[in-house]
This record gives structure tokens, sequence and C-alpha cells, in this order.
């Protein structure tokens, strides 16, 4: 249902939400970004509408909600193990259609690929979300190209002009509390084109995987992993034992976010080490996010929001090197012919 | 809770310690349920981590798990399995199928330690040798200190075809020397359309071996190879494991070869 209401109706609706949920929008730090003295947007708990930023495109994605940067998964003491508790609340997350399709890609490897993964599901399971629209595109997105710039498959959306909101409801608490609000016919705001625009190769054949290509890439790319930690699809992790000093015998075991471009991701016992070249983890990364991923599953990892494009501190797109890869693909397959 | 948590491990007894060599023992721990020679289980210490290790053998109600002494995690197996216990979680991965070999002529060749992961199959081959038309297992040790499985040997040898060499010998040895690439002319196969490989080992021995079986006139489709990456999960979530759109520690760790050989870091 649709509806036009005001902000002071939505924040008692989402004060009353709040004994049930925590409440995540992107938020503007102030003066905290990658780059001196440029603010980040980022992931926060929020309790009014006016803390969310609208105008921007958030910095970090939402994955964090449903992926801590760091997650204890287990208590231990010598001989015994105790499941982490959930959080008591579930979450309201506000994001953007591109990243309600990184929920997809988010859910395929935690719910579907192998076991399910109890952690993401308690979470999952207790997670609503907030589309925000798209007014106009950001900076090095390509949602357009990705197919990703719109998506119907949220529980609400939510648009804040002033003191004049509108919503469209996809449930059914939210359809209750707005009882007697104005009908409204709402559709969310969404990009048609975007300045970034990617072709993607059909397929890369495995002789390109060593191409003097990536070579520029190895040379520029100083494994710092933040392209991971801003993409909403990028889902690895490490596993890390902690124990408590004051009682030697007791800790817990927690999982970290990992990447694949940083030192140690493929290390094996005895000094064995995969793609030691800097280059070669770039071709990973980018082959993962528009090949391999969907030979498995059938979409792309990729949802385009352009974020590890802007966050590289060496000035690496990703958007440009699938469009260069796509040229290259091109022209040895005429070679050949 | 509908789901197990996968991520939490079970105790299991250790029931009997085998020493091979200083740093390589095998464990035989309890442990009641399906499983498969080349599946591994994830032994998992509290404090220390997590370290994927092969099945050795399949018991009456246990597994063996064979394992290198080489860092954090099985040094504190090795100092401290006094405890009787360990922490396990598993099994993970495909694992062999006994019935892809059955009633073909099989060649098994494997490098050190690479002879847990298919020990489950030569001593099903060795218990049931009827099973199969012949059975060959080539296997090769750095040096005599490094042989594993030593009893074991004894037995296979009675029943199945062993050769066994050392790459560097000591001056008590008799035997075979040399890479196990060295025995595998020598080898005779009746029908090469049907004779089944299976190879495994560090990554550079796994290639000539393979190679040289190709050259001997083995078709790729009857070729099988089993492969280590670095794994955090076991269960297809960590990531650390995946070579292009596989996942080693859900469609491998073993592969035929018409899917291996286009793993490509
Ligand atoms: C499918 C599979 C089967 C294996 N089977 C056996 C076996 O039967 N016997 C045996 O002795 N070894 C086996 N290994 C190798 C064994 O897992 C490593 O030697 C072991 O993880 C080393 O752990 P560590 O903490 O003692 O060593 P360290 O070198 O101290 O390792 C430090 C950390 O590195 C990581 N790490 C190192 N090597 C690996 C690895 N291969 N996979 C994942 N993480 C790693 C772990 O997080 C570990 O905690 C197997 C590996 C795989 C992937
Ligand atoms: S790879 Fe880059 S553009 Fe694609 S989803 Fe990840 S951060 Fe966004
Ligand atoms: S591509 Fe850029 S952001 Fe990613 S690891 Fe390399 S330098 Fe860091
Ligand atoms: S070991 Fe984690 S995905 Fe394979």
């Amino acid at each position: 249902m649709g509806y036009q209401t005001t902000a002071a109706k939505m924040n008692t609706i989402f004060a009353d939400l709040s004994k049930d949920y925590l409440i995540y929008a992107p938020k503007r730090y102030v003066g905290d970004g990658t780059f001196v003295h440029i603010d980040t947007i980022r992931y926060g708990e929020i309790t009014d509408l006016s803390e969310i930023e609208f105008a921007e495109k958030s910095n970090y994605s939402f994955k964090e909600v449903l992926l801590p940067i760091s997650e204890t998964l287990f208590y231990f003491t010598e001989n015994e193990m105790k499941e982490a508790d959930a959080p008591k609340k579930g979450a309201i997350v506000f994001l953007r259609s591109c990243d309600l399709h990184g929920l997809k890609r988010m859910d395929t490897i935690y719910l579907e690929n192998g076991a399910v993964d109890t952690y993401y599901k308690r979470l999952r399971d207790n997670t609503k979300f907030i589309l925000m629209g798209c007014e106009s595109s950001f900076e090095n997105c390509f949602c357009v190209s990705m197919g990703t710039q719109t998506s119907d498959d949220y529980d609400a959306y939510l648009k804040v002009t002033g003191e004049t909101v509108l919503v469209d409801s996809h449930w059914d608490a939210l359809d209750a509390a707005l009882a007697g609000a104005t009908p409204a016919s709402v559709i969310p705001d969404s990009v048609t084109a975007n300045e970034t625009v990617v072709t993607i190769p059909e397929t890369v054949p495995q002789t390109l995987f060593d191409d003097p290509f990536w070579e520029d890439y190895g040379n520029r790319c100083i494994a710092c992993g933040r392209c991971n930690f801003v993409c909403p699809t990028c889902t690895c992790f490490t596993m890390q034992d902690i124990f408590y000093t004051d009682n030697g015998k007791a800790g817990e075991r927690r999982r970290v976010w990992a990447s694949c471009h940083i030192d140690g991701y493929t290390d094996m016992a005895g000094g064995h080490a995969f793609r030691n070249d800097k280059g070669q983890r770039m071709r990973f990364k980018v082959l993962h996010k528009v090949n391999d991923y969907k030979r498995r599953f059938g979409t792309h990892m990729c949802i385009g929001c352009g974020r590890c494009d802007d966050v590289c501190p060496e000035y690496i797109s990703f958007a440009n090197c699938i469009n260069k890869l796509n040229t290259l693909v091109n022209d040895t397959a005429k070679e050949e012919n | 809770m509908a789901e197990l948590n996968p991520y939490i491990p079970f105790l299991s007894e250790i029931t009997e310690v085998i020493k091979h060599t200083e740093i390589e023992y095998t464990f035989r721990m309890t442990y009641t349920g399906d499983v498969k020679p080349g599946q591994f289980f994830e032994v998992s210490l509290p404090k220390f981590g997590e370290a994927p290790i092969s099945v050795s053998g399949i018991g009456d109600g246990t597994v063996d798990l064979t394992i290198r002494k080489v860092g954090k995690v099985t040094d504190e197996i090795f100092e401290n399995y006094v405890g009787d216990t360990l922490f396990l979680r598993g099994p993970y991965g495909n694992g062999f199928d006994i019935e892809n070999y059955k009633g073909k002529e099989i060649l098994l060749v494997a490098g050190g330690t690479g002879l847990s992961p298919v020990k489950g199959i030569v001593d099903y081959f060795s218990a049931h040798p009827d099973d199969c038309k012949s059975f060959t297992l080539l296997v090769g040790f750095k040096s005599p200190k490094d042989m594993l499985f030593k009893k074991d040997f004894e037995e296979w040898e009675k029943n199945i075809k062993v050769v066994l060499t050392v790459d560097y010998p000591d001056d008590d040895y008799s035997g075979n020397c040399g890479l196990v690439t060295h025995y595998i002319p020598e080898l005779l196969v009746k029908d090469l359309k049907e004779a089944v490989g299976i190879v495994v080992g560090p990554p550079v021995m796994m290639k000539c071996v393979i190679s040289d079986l190709l050259a001997k006139g083995f078709f790729e489709e009857n070729l099988w190879i089993s492969q280590e990456r670095k794994m955090c999960c076991g269960i297809g979530k960590c990531g650390h494991c995946k070579i292009d759109d596989t996942y080693i520690c859900l469609d491998g760790p073993v592969f035929n070869y018409t899917k291996g050989k286009f793993l490509k870091d």
C-alpha cells in the first residue's frame, strides 16, 4: 500500500518499532573519510529520519548489519562450547536498490552454497529492508549495466521531502501503523542511466588469466583490501580464536572479514600460497564478480554500486577494468579467427 | 532451532595414537556416521583454531586422522593429545567414491602425506582384492624416515601390488629409490581405455605423474586427483578455497581430471 504521511508521524512509528528493532541507516560521520578532511558515510543506528543521509551514496554498505566485521560464533571453555546469543532485537535497514540485489548475493552464499549459516540466517530472518530511492545516479555507479537499478523486494520504500514522507509498504505491521494516512500511489525513484557503463565479456578464456593485462594492476594495487570491505557482495571471512587472559582456558571463536587482495588469503602451512602477484588477485576478484559467480549461481555477483572505485586509494577502477577486459577478450577472439 | 549450527564442533575420543614419524601421527577418533576416504574433518581446538585433516582410514565407529605437526593447531594437538579427546566438525567434501573404481585396473600414485586421503581406498581393495581387476599402489616418500603406515604396508603387500620408493635413501635402506615417476614406465596396464589412475601428493608431483599417465595412454576421464587449499570453514562460506567457480571444500577436494585440469588459482 502507498501512503502520504509526515516525518513526525513516521518518527513516532519508528520509535514504536524500535522496541523490537534496531534501525540502521547510512549516516554522515564528519571528517572520518579515506582521504583527509572528507566525511564518511556509513551505517549506524538511528532514532530519527533526519539522521539519515539520503543525498549521497554511502561509502560502506549495509552488509555489516548481517555480517558484522567481527562476529563471535561461540564461547568456549576447555570442554564446552556455547553458541553466542543472537541480538535480542531484529533490525530495520535502509538501503538502495542495488544493495537489495546485493542482499540476494549474500543470501546465495550464506543460505544456499553448502550448509545454512546459522548466524547469518538468524539475523536475516529478523531484518526488514527499507528502500531508499535514487533520483539521479551517483558518481561511479553502474547499476543500469548490472540491472540492479530497481527492486520490488523491499519491506517498505520511503521518500522524505522536508516534512512530507511517501511510503510504499509491503509490511503488515507498517500498514497497520499507517492506517488512516492518506493513500497515495508511490513508485520508488530510480535511475534509468548512469554515466559509467560497463560491458561484461560473455566468457573470459583461461588463457587470459595470466595475460600482461593484469600486470598494471599488480604494479598499482597496494593490497589494502578496502575494495573488498566496502563491497556489499564480498562475504569472505577468516576464523579467529581469542582467549581471555584472566582465565587462560576460556575464550571465544570469531569470524572476521577477509579480503582476497590482502596477503595471506591463500596461505597454507609450509609456506604454500597462491596468487602472490597482486595483479593476479585483481584478476581473481574481477572474474569472481563478473564471471565465475554467474557461472555457478546464474547472476553476476557485482551489483554496480561503484563503491570499490570510490574507495581505492590508488584510483584503480573496477568498472574500467571490466571494459578494458572486454576489449581484450574481443581482440583476442578476433586474432584467433 | 531447526538447523544444526555447522560451526560448533563435537567432542571425539582418541582411541589410539599410531606414531609413524617424529611429526606424523595417526589419531584414531570415535565417529559414527557416513564418511568416505578423501573427505576431511576440521580439527577444531579452542584457543588455537582449526585445521582441515583428511580421513586416512575408516573403522567400525572410528575414523583415522593422520596429522603432520607443522604449526599452531597441529603443534597443540601433538603436545596435548593426552587430553584424550579432540573437537571435530565434518566430515566435509565429496571424497572418493569406491564404486567408480570397482571392476577396474587401478593404479594409485601417492606422494608422502598424500597417501592419507587415499589410504581408505587402498584399505578397501586390499581387503576386497576381487572387487577390482588389479590394484597397484605406487608410493614415494622423501626418505625412509618419512614413511607412513609401515604396518599397513605389510598387510597391503599380501593382497595388492605395492611399489614403494624413497627420494633420499639412507645406509640401512635397501628398497627402491628415486621419484615415483621413475616407476611409471615399467607398470603394465592391460586395458588403457578402462584403467583408473588416482594421483594425490604435492602439486608438482601430481602434475608430473598426470602428464606421465596421459603419455602412457590413460584417459583423462579415468584420472582422479585431490586438491588442498586454505580452508577456514569447510562449508562454502569463507571463500578461501575457491578457484574459479569451484569451491574445493564443497565440490572437491576430489576431482576427476576432466574437471581438475581446469582449476587455475
Ligand atoms: C582438504 C585438506 C586436507 C588436509 N589433510 C591433511 C592431513 O590429512 N594431514 C595433515 O597433516 N594435514 C592436512 N592438511 C593440511 C593441514 O590442514 C594444515 O597443515 C594445517 O591447517 C596446519 O595448521 P596449523 O595451525 O598447525 O599450521 P600453521 O601453519 O600454524 O597455520 C596457521 C593457520 O593457517 C591456516 N592454515 C594453514 N594451512 C592451512 C590449510 N591447508 N587450510 C586451511 N588453513 C590453513 C590456519 O588458519 C591455521 O590456523 C589438509 C588440508 C586440506 C585443505
Ligand atoms: S565490485 Fe565494486 S561495484 Fe561491484 S558490488 Fe562490489 S563494490 Fe560495488
Ligand atoms: S584495488 Fe585498490 S582498494 Fe582494492 S586492494 Fe588494491 S589498492 Fe586497495
Ligand atoms: S573452506 Fe570456506 S568456502 Fe571452502
